[in-house]
């Protein structure tokens, strides 16, 4: 069921609510309307590192936008006003604060474990985008043909992976310090990073990553996301690990 | 048998005035509720639910947890769009309620303002994928309830849902975006069709009518 960009467009405007939700700049929403005067730290929101049409072979710019500005946004904001009054755990980085999650008073340990979950797995999604796609380069591709089968078979069963997440979720590639890769799926806004697992890279696959360009078909965006991997960045990432320094 | 997709009660485009278009319908409808019908006949055979009804294995999957959750996610998601589709009509929403509905509304909820802030509220705060209800518990009583991914009041064993809201993105994203708590405002402002509940409250639940 393609669309064309015409028809996109109009199908967006007879919606009739994209105004409503781009002349709110300065709220947020995720699923919960965030409080009107969210507090602004200890955790923040980076701007995408690039446009937001960048990753155009993929995903469209008004998806990464609202994406970013809105979804991610929220997050954060909904995040920092759960670590309000909570100074020991607002004093953690976002990756001990996942790890540490049954430190949590219970009241606001699920809502740190989707807000601090959905901060981190966006932090790394908009990082390993904005490329050019292709065959893997360097290190990282060695891994992948040592670890996961090579990258044909890799990308058909993270594709697969993708598609099995029922609901809500993301696929993870995971990375040890020793450099190895394994691919794991996890729901809604958890993470490896929770069992003190490191994510090399990952896709989304939220409806809200793909709706508006793909609808219903998760398989084609799926399948597409490759032409905007940034492979370069990805061997940082590898890189990272292996020196015990990657993070988010 | 096998299972089918029901036919909309209404056009595609009949509730494109009440905040839901036709888009959102011949997706939601035609594809994503299509493909569950489709996943389940798939599993009719391998997990040997054949000739049983489709709220029973509900009910099964739901009490076998984890093993269970292939089939509750492809039945669940079928019971729950029989029922979405059902509970919404092109006259529907406003705030004159049929009498009976209102009077349970209020004697076990606090009355229609507070059951739409407590329903809202549920399918706001449903993280990810999931559905509000409107549920009547075994002992009579209303409640308002969320399940995730494709559970239901059924499968968790809480009640029997007389009223529920989608809450994939899937449901609003064309309309709504990001914005979950409108696309509730305006389910229950605007396409909730309360005849329907009341309806179903009377008979003690939706029969499908649908068996594998």
């Amino acid at each position: 069921m393609p669309f064309t960009s015409n028809r996109r467009t109009l199908l967006l405007g007879a919606a009739g609510l994209s105004g409503a939700v781009m002349a709110a700049p300065r709220r947020v929403f995720a699923q919960a309307a965030a409080p009107t005067a969210a507090p602004t730290g200890p955790h923040s929101l980076a701007p995408l590192p690039y446009a937001a049409n960048a990753n155009e072979a993929a995903i469209d710019a008004m998806t990464m936008e609202i994406h970013h500005d809105r979804h991610h946004a929220a997050y954060v904001g909904n995040l920092n006003t759960l670590l309000q009054g909570q100074d020991a755990l607002a004093g953690l980085a976002l990756d001990d604060l996942l790890l540490n999650l049954s430190r949590a008073p219970e009241a606001i340990r699920t809502g740190l474990r989707n807000n601090a979950g959905g901060h981190a797995n966006h932090t790394m999604f908009w990082q390993i985008m904005g490329g050019q796609g292709g065959a893997p380069s360097g290190e990282v591709a060695e891994a992948i043909t040592r670890d996961l089968g090579g990258f044909d078979k890799f990308r058909q069963d993270f594709n697969g992976a993708g598609l099995r997440v029922f609901g809500s979720g993301w696929v993870f590639v995971t990375v040890t310090n020793a450099g190895q890769l394994a691919l794991v799926t996890r729901p809604n806004q958890d993470t490896p990073l929770m069992d003190g697992v490191r994510v090399l890279m990952g896709n989304d696959v939220w409806e809200h990553a793909y709706y508006l360009r793909y609808q219903n078909r998760r398989a084609d965006y799926l399948n597409a996301w490759w032409n905007v991997v940034n492979w370069a960045k990805i061997n940082e990432r590898y890189a990272a690990a292996k020196a015990g320094t990657l993070r988010i | 048998m096998a299972f089918t997709l029901p036919s909309l009660g209404y056009s595609t485009s009949a509730l494109a005035a009440n905040g839901m278009c036709q888009e959102t319908l011949e997706l939601h409808h035609g594809k994503h509720h299509n493909a569950y019908v489709t996943a389940l006949n798939g599993l009719i055979e391998s997990k040997g639910l054949a000739g049983k009804s489709l709220e029973t294995i509900v009910a099964e999957a739901g009490k076998a947890g984890a093993d269970g959750l292939p089939v509750l996610n492809q039945a669940g998601q079928h019971f729950n769009h029989v029922l979405f589709w059902q509970v919404m009509s092109p006259t529907g929403g406003g705030d004159k309620l049929p009498a009976k509905l209102a009077a349970k509304i209020d004697s076990d909820l606090g009355g229609l303002a507070a059951f739409k802030e407590a329903f809202k509220q549920a399918g706001v705060t449903q993280f990810g994928s999931g559905w509000a209800w409107l549920i009547l518990k075994a002992d009579g009583k209303l409640a308002v309830t969320k399940t995730a991914n494709g559970a239901n009041p059924l499968s968790t064993g809480e009640g029997t849902p007389i009223l529920g809201a989608d809450v994939w993105e899937h449901a609003y994203y064309l309309d709504f975006r990001n914005v979950r708590p409108n696309y509730l405002d305006n389910f229950l402002n605007k396409l909730v069709a309360w005849d329907v509940v009341e309806e179903l409250l009377e008979k003690g639940g939706l029969s499908t009518g649908q068996v594998a």
